[in-house]
């Protein structure tokens, strides 16, 4: 894996691989030194477009962990032009020492963009491009998926799982990664969504969906994933009605407890308490929000292994 | 290519109890004895070993498995590798007499990567080495304390073990 840009790019057999890497980093956090001289010598470089904090201090843990030196980039969308100045950041970073280069920008295919431009060489990782990918989140859904379900996750795929994706839909890169990698792994995916938030293309896409929440919970989810309303991608006109949106697709607790006693709730966070999900929801037993963001620091440790390994 | 037997399966259980004998000689309280077995090869060989010490001793000896992929030195550009998994004994190691298990000792790389992932686990009392082949060639400072087998090989020459439970045979040869 030269880089790591879309959940595209994976097969089922090399996410697998991935999270079994995964595995094996996850347990090294629980060592009284939880650290690994793997990437000693290694700076990986924080080139953050757009303002992220869970991702970016996520990457940075990685990246600690595996003794790799960090430099973080931030500026906002607003005062980065796009293109020719991500080049000209991204050959600067280069130039300062940058091995491993972590891209998150406003623009779709942004760090597609930056790899094949030939204007570095260094490994790129999408962090987040626009409304279009995050893969990282992808792969730490699954492998937080993997983790609950199975009882000896190591070598299996999602193959038997149904989950359901609630919210902005057309807006998420979480839900386009996770559409493409937790169907590649062999689990069941629907989002459901009101008419707005549904991607035109939605049927495109390798996934069932609805507008009825109510009825999607009926169908006995394994896992649901609800995604932030993403007020700062929506155009004046394409807003919806917030109390209309709290009252259809809010995952209240009178909704939560519809679902079988064992289904689990995910929110990639930040979370919008009231909005999307009710506090009492996301403090219960059914949250797995904290271990989602546990497993992101194991899953991000081993893509930058992957990447290392594979530097040419 | 030619093949050149080295152990038959009788050999290689003749020798790793030979080499019980000699662990048990060299280690006055067994009580403190953790063996250490380096994936994939030499993990099947410590499980071996700690039976065969069981047997010897009248006791169980503490076992487990020390994966070294994340302490190697040349990671960078060398492509997928998998990690095999880390297990500890419930005793830990601290205070420990470890005894490091793999089957071919050849540059002593592998075995310098082991003392570092070692030092993450505890601190252990002592550490010993042992392999069921030396093949020579060390590029460190690095020799094993209990040996199956020297076997003098030209760089070019491959030695491959076989166990059972990985491969379906017990087997030694040198690949000429």
């Amino acid at each position: 894996m030269k880089h790591l840009l879309s959940t595209k790019d994976l097969g089922s057999q090399q996410a697998v691989s991935l999270l079994d890497t995964a595995l094996e980093f996850a347990e090294v956090a629980a060592r009284s030194v939880p650290k690994l001289p793997t990437l000693r010598g290694v700076t990986m470089v924080n080139l953050f477009m757009e303002d992220s904090t869970r991702t970016r201090l996520s990457f940075e843990a990685a990246a600690k962990r595996l003794s790799a030196d960090v430099m973080t980039f931030q500026a906002t969308g607003s005062s980065v032009s796009k293109g020719e100045s991500l080049h000209d950041t991204a050959q600067t970073v280069e130039a300062m020492g940058a091995d491993i280069i972590v891209v998150r920008h406003s623009a779709v295919g942004a760090a597609e963009e930056l790899a094949h431009s030939g204007a570095v060489a260094t490994p790129i990782i999408n962090a987040g491009d626009g409304t279009n990918e995050h893969p990282t989140q992808a792969l730490l859904d699954a492998a937080t998926l993997r983790s609950v379900f199975w009882e000896e996750p190591r070598g299996r795929d999602l193959a038997g799982l149904k989950v359901l994706v609630v919210g902005d839909i057309a807006h998420s890169r979480v839900a386009r990664s996770n559409a493409v990698l937790l169907t590649a792994l062999g689990a069941e995916v629907t989002v459901a969504g009101p008419e707005e938030f549904l991607p035109e293309d939605v049927s495109s896409w390798p996934v069932a969906s609805t507008t009825d929440f109510d009825a999607a919970i009926h169908a006995e989810p394994d896992a649901v994933m609800m995604l932030r309303v993403q007020h700062e991608r929506r155009t004046a006109g394409d807003q919806v009605s917030l109390d209309e949106y709290v009252n259809d697709f809010c995952l209240t607790e009178e909704r939560a407890n519809r679902l079988p006693a064992d289904t689990i709730v995910m929110h990639p966070g930040p979370m919008n308490r009231g909005v999307e999900i009710a506090s009492a929801v996301a403090d219960s037993d059914r949250s797995v929000v904290l271990e989602q963001v546990r497993n992101g620091v194991s899953v991000r440790m081993a893509v930058l292994f992957e990447v290392w390994g594979d530097r040419s | 290519m030619s093949v050149r037997p080295v152990f038959s399966a009788a050999d290689i259980e003749r020798t790793l109890r030979r080499m019980g004998h000699e662990i048990v000689e060299s280690i006055p309280d067994p009580s403190t004895l953790v063996l250490m077995g380096i994936p994939t090869r030499g993990a099947v060989l410590s499980q071996r070993l700690a039976l065969i010490l069981e047997d010897i001793a009248g006791h169980p000896v503490a076992q487990g498995s020390l994966d070294i992929t994340m302490y190697r030195d040349d990671l960078a550009g060398a492509g997928h590798r998998s990690p095999a998994p880390t297990t500890v004994p419930d005793r830990g190691i601290d205070g420990a007499a470890v005894v490091l298990v793999d089957d071919v000792l050849f540059s002593g790389r592998t075995v310098r990567s082991a003392l570092d992932a070692l030092t993450a686990l505890g601190r252990p009392q002592a550490v010993r080495l042992a392999v069921l082949v030396d093949r020579g060639h060390r590029e460190l400072p690095i020799r094993a304390d209990f040996v199956g087998k020297n076997l003098p090989s030209a760089l070019g020459e491959r030695v491959s073990v076989k166990l059972e439970e990985i491969d379906g045979l017990d087997e030694v040869v040198l690949e000429i």
